[in-house]
């Protein structure tokens, strides 16, 4: 029934809606002058449906003969979606506007693109994976190139643009002749050609080109190549914004189509992943040591945590798929608070982003120093905080499944990458003073969101709030 | 008799062009535009293929939805670049380098 259809994905139909109207009134009355309302609005609007989604029905529901599958797994994506995007959007407000590009399309844009991500944890079908792709896609290539007068920013769009719509085309391929080869695109009927005996060659081929696009769009290697610029030319709050939701979303459409559509075939793309694993945490661990630009070393740390992250799904498992989940869930709290950091960091009303701006930091700002220190702590997986469990969750995931050299590579990558996560904290405590110090920017906000993501990466240590029944709880929805 | 392997055969062949296109032209950003658009048709020409040879109508509805898409591609890249042009006042490939990847 059409209104049972509707029910299901009301949360998605209420958000497009609210940007479509906050659009047009926005337009046809104080256009900018709306856009602070508008971003808070936006976030609120987004909490709200949070806490909806996280508290309403359970079970499993199909909308639209199974295009739209509304399960634990996409419920738990779509709180962690919306609530990252809700954070970024508020600590954005202060630095667009004292840089004068606070623009009202821009929560709008974020808003839709949160639509689409929704659409993605939830698909059920080759169709609404790629509507729901296009959706978060093309309102991120035009937020990357919010700063339109700027030409890093428009690069960045540019280059976003040109090499996301290569991944489209790559995964589009690869789904049409899954759909060739299958005879149908919907993922319930595509597990059932794969369960039985071999996977025919044609099958295998989509498979692969699928997974070269979803690679793309969670930046692992050998995809990666847009990460650092893209990173580092948008406009710092993008940035922080490319680093949580859209990664998460990516993610939980990877394990979504790996294991609703492949689930029978774990064989055929395991190897693919633990390769894809393999390179990105390298990659990231050795390509960032010299880097001094923070924007650009947070992207390839982003790649380094995607390769720790695909750990989990190279397991193949109910456990990985759930380390993936936890891991995804940490990582976003960190970018969450580290990127709050990197907003503060500026001289002279100008955004810095170079490291050895840092020196000394700890003697003239302890307490957002002892943040830092315990967020890159974390990033780099040292023992007492949290960031080090949810590694320890992937690696446990990995050995089960008996990808022990797997593991055993990740914690030599990982210590390669402790080396730049460690700097940043020698740069503060033990650096040369330089002349050209940071200001002390005490946006309420941003101070908040670093000293909250910080005492998580402790507290969470002892207490996790229910977040580890929950992924275990929507692991358990999607492998079966 | 022409089967589905001379329009798979087709589509493959049109969607190499299309990469190639990405990665060799050095020229003009537009280029970039048309190769993606030549990719995205070529896997169009397999939907339609595969739907007529399956006998179901999913994949003409697919190409659709696609057909779609591609125009609001093509209309945001069109925006981005025309940015683009409006900051550097060139668009050719080799000037997009203010960031060393």
């Amino acid at each position: 029934m059409i209104s049972t259809d509707l029910t299901i994905i009301l949360p998605e139909i209420v958000l497009a809606v609210y940007a479509m109207l906050a659009l047009v009134v926005a337009v046809y009355t104080k256009k900018d002058g709306l856009a602070g309302a508008l971003i808070w609005t936006t976030a609120a609007l987004m909490v709200v449906l949070a806490g909806w989604i996280a508290t309403g029905a359970g079970g499993t529901n199909l909308a639209f003969g199974g295009m739209f599958v509304d399960d634990g797994f996409s419920r738990f994506a779509k709180v962690a979606i919306l609530l990252s995007a809700a954070c970024v959007l508020v600590m954005s407000q202060d630095f667009m506007a004292r840089r004068d590009f606070l623009r009202f399309e821009y929560p709008l844009l974020v808003a839709l693109s949160a639509v689409g991500m929704m659409m993605m944890v939830s698909a059920g079908d080759l169709m609404s994976l790629y509507m729901g792709l296009e959706l978060q896609s093309l309102a991120l290539y035009v937020v990357a190139a919010m700063r339109r007068d700027s030409v890093r920013s428009t690069e960045a769009g540019l280059k976003y643009f040109v090499l996301g719509a290569l991944s489209s085309g790559l995964l589009l391929y690869g789904a049409s002749l899954v759909y060739g080869f299958s005879g149908t695109t919907l993922f319930s009927g595509i597990i059932q050609t794969t369960q039985h005996g071999e996977v025919s060659l044609g099958l295998l081929f989509g498979l692969i080109f699928l997974i070269s696009g979803l690679a793309f769009k969670v930046s692992a290697v050998p995809f990666h190549m847009w990460t650092p610029d893209v990173y580092e030319g948008s406009p710092t709050p993008v940035t922080a914004f490319f680093a949580t939701a859209p990664k998460v979303a990516a993610m939980g459409l990877f394990a979504r189509v790996l294991h609703d559509a492949f689930g029978g075939a774990v064989a055929d793309w395991q190897q693919v992943i633990v390769l894809l694993s393999v390179m990105s945490m390298f990659l990231g661990a050795v390509a960032a040591i010299g880097q001094h630009d923070i924007k650009r070393l947070m992207a390839y740390s982003s790649i380094a945590h995607m390769g720790y992250a695909l750990i989990g799904l190279a397991a193949g498992t109910e456990a990985g798929v759930k380390a993936m989940l936890m891991y995804m869930a940490i990582y976003v709290t960190m970018n969450v608070g580290t990127f709050a950091f990197i907003l503060m960091m500026e001289r002279d009303g100008q955004p810095v982003t170079n490291i050895d701006a840092l020196r000394q930091y700890a003697k003239r700002e302890p307490g957002k120093a002892l943040a830092v220190l315990i967020l890159m702590f974390s990033l780099a997986g040292v023992p007492p905080m949290l960031g080090f469990f949810a590694k320890l969750g992937v690696w446990q995931a990995g050995v089960q499944a008996g990808l022990i050299w797997l593991v055993v590579a990740s914690a030599v990558a990982s210590a390669i990458g402790a080396f730049y996560y460690l700097r940043i904290v020698f740069y503060m405590y033990f650096g040369e003073d330089t002349d050209s110090q940071l200001d002390s920017n005490n946006s309420p906000v941003l101070w908040g969101a670093l000293m909250a993501s910080a005492a998580l990466m402790l507290i969470g240590v002892f207490y996790q709030f229910g977040v580890e029944g929950a992924a275990a709880a929507a692991a358990a929805t999607l492998v079966n | 008799m022409i089967g589905i392997e001379h329009y798979l055969t087709v589509a493959a062949t049109l969607f190499v062009i299309g990469i190639f296109g990405l990665f060799l032209n050095r020229k003009n950003v537009i280029i970039l535009l048309m190769s993606i658009e030549l990719m995205l048709l070529a896997v169009n020409i397999n939907l339609v293929a595969f739907s007529s040879f399956l006998g179901d109508l999913v994949g003409q509805v697919f190409t659709l939805f696609v057909l779609t898409v591609a125009a609001a591609e093509a209309a945001i890249g069109l925006a981005i670049l025309v940015c683009f042009f409006r900051n550097r006042g060139t668009i050719a490939v080799e000037d997009i380098n203010v960031m060393k990847g």
